[in-house]
């Protein structure tokens, strides 16, 4: 175990008062404690992504639920929205959180069924870099190879004396085949994934109430220049893993024997 | 939602270069003072909208993706999107988040104004 050294009090007073906020390491993926369970694929070494690194259209999508009725602090949604992250998703889907939870600098492994709101689907593997979080908000940045390239943030605040909770995704579909994807369903599935985590998080809190849904159109050209990022596709890398398996196994098998009679 | 607590002047250095003096919080509510500057530091002869950062007191993640928004807005008007006055915190920022490969950073004003499109 190593020691941070202890700041002085000038390098103290020289940050900002976000630099404790931000995920102090690199941008690239490490997952320091592998969850038991969990299949840990295309996330190790892989790089963080902005929208900018994406291929399709740019979209900023806002997912918001009054907790009207609720007496409840922003702070304490996003509290416990924290601590209970993986319980409002829709069932089918796994999010791994870390030993130390959703903090700054952690990696979180996912394990889904996209389109990721059906018991049903094609497997994923993937995960999310914890990039910002504080007492009112958290931010979770996608890795290469994931459906797409860009940042969620979760937030919560007082709007006419009601607590909001909210959800607002700022992404480009990471390669040409999830941008196909996204036009013909993906992009409808990925809302109603959202709609339900916030329905869940308002009956958590014992609220039913509407989830409302804002669509901007932040960029309507692709990148092509980022087609090439379908080479690290997840999706399928994913399957390729889950197809061969089984001939992995049994190279195993035989790969052992040797060793045993040594 | 909360009053941004941030103040943007704008200052046209040339016909082709405008600077954004930022002084305050970059956050998700001060969306509509940044494009407001922004609307402001634009003109049809603007090929670089500069950022001044030196006054940035503190930034979240919503302000950072505000930064995306509006580069893909001066983007699209084939202008420049560059910054200057960055500490060492915010740089770190900038590369985490990957900004810096789409958003020029030089250290100076006089850096800046030198590097940009005329």
């Amino acid at each position: 175990m190593t020691t941070s050294p202890t700041p002085s009090n000038e390098e103290q007073i020289a940050q900002p008062r976000d630099a404790a906020y931000w995920a102090s390491q690199g941008s690239t993926f490490k997952v320091t404690n592998a969850p038991s369970g969990a299949l840990n694929l295309n996330v190790e070494g892989r790089l963080a992504l902005s929208p900018l690194q994406g291929f399709g259209q740019m979209w900023q999508k806002t997912y918001r639920v009054r907790l009207k009725g609720a007496d409840i602090e922003p702070t304490e949604v996003i509290k416990q929205w924290k601590e209970n992250f993986p319980k409002f998703w829709p069932r089918g889907n796994r999010f791994y959180v870390p030993l130390t939870g959703i903090a700054p600098g952690e990696v979180a492994v996912i394990n889904m069924l996209i389109p990721g709101t059906l018991p049903v689907g094609l497997p994923l593997s993937t995960g999310v870099l914890v990039l910002y979080a504080d007492d009112e908000s958290f931010t979770l940045m996608t890795p290469q190879g994931h459906t797409f390239a860009g940042w969620i943030t979760f937030s919560s605040y007082k709007e006419d004396d009601c607590t909001v909770a909210q959800a607002q995704v700022l992404l480009r579909s990471y390669d040409p085949i999830y941008e196909i994807a996204f036009r013909f369903g993906a992009s409808k599935a990925e809302d109603s994934f959202w709609k339900r985590t916030l329905a869940s998080l308002a009956a958590h809190f014992g609220i039913d109430a509407p989830v409302e849904v804002q669509r901007i159109l932040v960029d309507p050209k692709v990148q092509w220049s980022e087609a090439k990022n379908v080479w690290h596709n997840s999706a399928i890398r994913t399957m390729l893993y889950q197809v061969t398996l089984p001939v992995r196994r049994v190279g195993r098998l035989f790969r052992a024997t040797p060793e045993k009679k040594t | 939602m909360p009053q941004a607590k941030v103040v943007m002047d704008v200052r046209k250095v040339s016909p082709t270069a405008s600077i954004i003096d930022i002084q305050g919080e970059v956050s998700a509510f001060a969306e509509d003072t940044l494009m407001e500057a922004y609307a402001e530091a634009s003109t049809p002869t603007t090929h670089a909208i500069i950022l001044n950062f030196s006054g940035l007191e503190y930034m979240n993640s919503s302000g950072i993706g505000l930064l995306v928004t509006l580069l893909i807005r001066v983007n699209r008007q084939k202008q420049h999107l560059m910054a200057y006055g960055l500490s060492d915190h915010y740089r770190r920022i900038f590369e985490l988040t990957r900004l810096n490969e789409a958003i020029g950073i030089y250290e100076s004003e006089a850096d800046v104004l030198a590097a940009a499109p005329k």
